[in-house]
């Protein structure tokens, strides 16, 4: 029997550092393993005895790219606890600094990481080479998700304005409006750009996942919502922990998550998209259609493109939110300190992020618990590596081990965040 | 709009121990009256420096296999940065990407100088290893001796 060995010690275009390994004996699979090196980072640990006013800028730390999810998702969890409400002038500012966020994580990934994958290219600097313009106006088109996360949170990486119910300052309505004219031409950019990565030879792979995202009664789910599935789930974020758990696996320093009944699911663009298509903006819509997809995409090649329509969605929610803003006064919601438990749960670029604390009477935190997008889609990432090896069995090494790669890319994994990420080996008997 | 006074920017993560050698050269630069920042995230923010300023030196960690406190340096404008040399950081688009992107796309500032600090402890905590401390307390005094010549020429 031959045995063939692919083995990714360190994959490219991820965030973090992860490996791929597959072994396969003659046409059997014996091995496929997603595995996480990164060191863990503890930050649960750390946060125990912390004051939970810290909770959100402490573990924004957790990410470069995805910091406003680790924000807002500890702000509702706190919140949560101390019986905080916070006003919907509040709520829109939030939801306009998350647009950013998800603009500038789509952009990145889409553009600079992921669509290298698709043009034979092994790098963003090939794609720079070969399509100029494309990477302009994917460049310009970050750059305005940046200016909107500097408007609204002080900086373009960690915010430095956001805190426990809601900023240390209102933005003026100027500034914000200062940002439309950017906004309003990225639109019909993002499109373009969908559009063309549309034109991609995307693999022909299907899957029937478990959708998992937030599903909000009042838009596109972004900063808050209950949790609900294609089959049925529809829970409250304090629900968390009996539908789902982590567990430890020793190939990876991020716990996996699973369902209860130990199903793998899925979180992130496809998920989202699938469960609450009907609130995309009909801008969004007739994108989607123009790329060519259904209501519901199961192709995880084509997440690229769903990434794509979001990013269109954000910038065109980002500049209703700023035509409509009235600055919140006050900018923050105070509360004193009790003891409780709360549960928060935002919708990060890649997935749903959970946080829950626990709080003593003086504010102190006394558990943490924090569910990254990447650790739950760790297994579902495996059985789709399990499915492509098996339609791919023909392909020579080299190629497969980038089908591979290129379908852990699909994912966008934050392997800083699951870690607190990628070897490939591919062995074949 | 364009500033003509150079901008030393120091790349990396002041939290993972000889990451931040890069921000250390930055900051000591910066109390010494130099323009500077330092810069934490992906390298497509880089790229927009480059727009703003007509000459750069860029100052990041690196992780070669050298001997710790080896300072490398190139001439970005005329050679091409070797991506494996930058490549350590959680950065998942890095300084060599963003560089080597600048220069695909012709947007490459006029004057780039890019130097390394070879690292040897990327874990959790806030101190340079005694080589990167004592390499990066003389790129330094070589920089801010360099920098005001060019300041007073």
């Amino acid at each position: 029997m031959n045995e063939r060995v692919l083995q990714v010690d360190a994959l490219a275009r991820v965030e973090g550092e992860g490996a791929l390994y597959v072994k396969l004996k003659g046409d059997t699979i014996e091995k496929v393993e997603f595995r996480i090196f990164e060191p863990p980072r503890f930050f649960e640990a750390f946060m125990v005895g912390r004051d939970a006013k810290e909770a959100p800028d402490i573990t924004s730390r957790i990410c470069g790219i995805c910091p406003i999810a680790y924000v807002m998702s500890a702000s509702h969890a706190v919140e949560d606890a101390l019986g905080i409400s916070v006003t919907p002038e509040i709520s829109a500012l939030r939801r306009l600094i998350y647009c950013g966020e998800w603009i500038q994580s789509h952009v990145l990934h889409a553009a600079m990481l992921h669509a290298p994958d698709f043009l034979g290219l092994h790098d963003a600097i090939k794609i720079a080479e070969v399509h100029p313009e494309l990477v302009r106006n994917a460049l310009r088109l970050k750059k305005a998700g940046n200016s909107l996360m500097e408007a609204v949170g002080g900086r373009s990486v960690h915010p430095v304005n956001t805190r426990i119910g809601g900023f240390y300052s209102a933005p003026k309505k100027k500034e914000l409006e200062a940002l439309l004219p950017e906004l309003d031409w990225a639109v019909g950019a993002a499109r373009e750009v969908a559009v063309a990565f549309s034109k991609f030879p995307f693999p022909d792979d299907s899957h029937d996942y478990q959708f998992v995202s937030l599903r909000h009664p009042d838009h596109y789910a972004i900063d808050g919502g209950r949790i609900v599935s294609n089959r049925g789930l529809d829970i409250a974020a304090s629900e968390f922990n009996d539908h789902f758990y982590e567990e430890h696996v020793a190939r990876s320093n991020a716990l996996h998550g699973r369902m209860r009944d130990g199903s793998a699911y899925l979180v992130g663009p496809l998920a989202r998209y699938s469960n609450n298509y009907e609130q995309l903006s009909d801008g969004a819509k007739e994108t989607a259609d123009m790329c060519g997809l259904g209501r519901t995409v199961r192709n995880p090649f084509q997440s690229i493109l769903v990434r794509m329509v979001e990013v269109q969605y954000a910038f065109e929610e980002a500049a209703r939110i700023i035509r409509a803003y009235q600055p919140p006064s006050p900018s923050f919601i105070a509360a004193p300190p009790r003891a409780g438990v709360g549960h928060g749960c935002t919708e990060a670029p890649r997935g749903i992020c959970y946080h829950s604390y626990q709080l003593d009477g003086e504010g102190l935190i006394r558990h943490a618990q924090i569910v990254p997008p990447t650790s739950q889609n760790q297994p579902q990432i495996e059985v789709d590596l399990t499915r492509v090896v098996a339609a791919n069995m023909n392909m020579q090494d080299e190629d497969l081990r980038w089908r591979c790669e290129q379908t852990i890319r699909n994912y966008d994994p934050c392997i800083s965040c699951a870690t607190h990420f990628l070897k490939l080996t591919v062995e074949r008997d | 709009m364009t500033d003509d006074r150079p901008l030393i920017v120091g790349i990396g993560n002041p939290f993972r121990s000889d990451d931040g050698a890069g921000p250390y050269v930055a900051t000591k630069l910066g109390g010494l009256g130099f323009l500077s920042v330092t810069h934490e995230g992906d390298g497509t923010g880089l790229m927009d420096l480059f727009e703003r300023h007509r000459s750069l030196v860029l100052v990041d960690a690196t992780l070669s296999g050298r001997v710790a406190g080896t300072v490398t340096s190139f001439d970005a404008i005329g050679e091409k940065l070797p991506a494996e040399l930058f490549h350590y950081s959680t950065h998942r688009f890095g300084l060599a990407e963003a560089v080597e992107t600048a220069r695909a796309l012709g947007s490459l500032p006029e004057r780039l100088l890019v130097f390394g600090i070879e690292g040897a402890d990327f874990s959790a905590g806030t101190a340079l290893s005694p080589a990167v401390q004592g390499a990066a307390d003389v790129l330094v005094l070589q920089l801010s001796r360099e920098l005001a010549d060019g300041r007073n020429g």
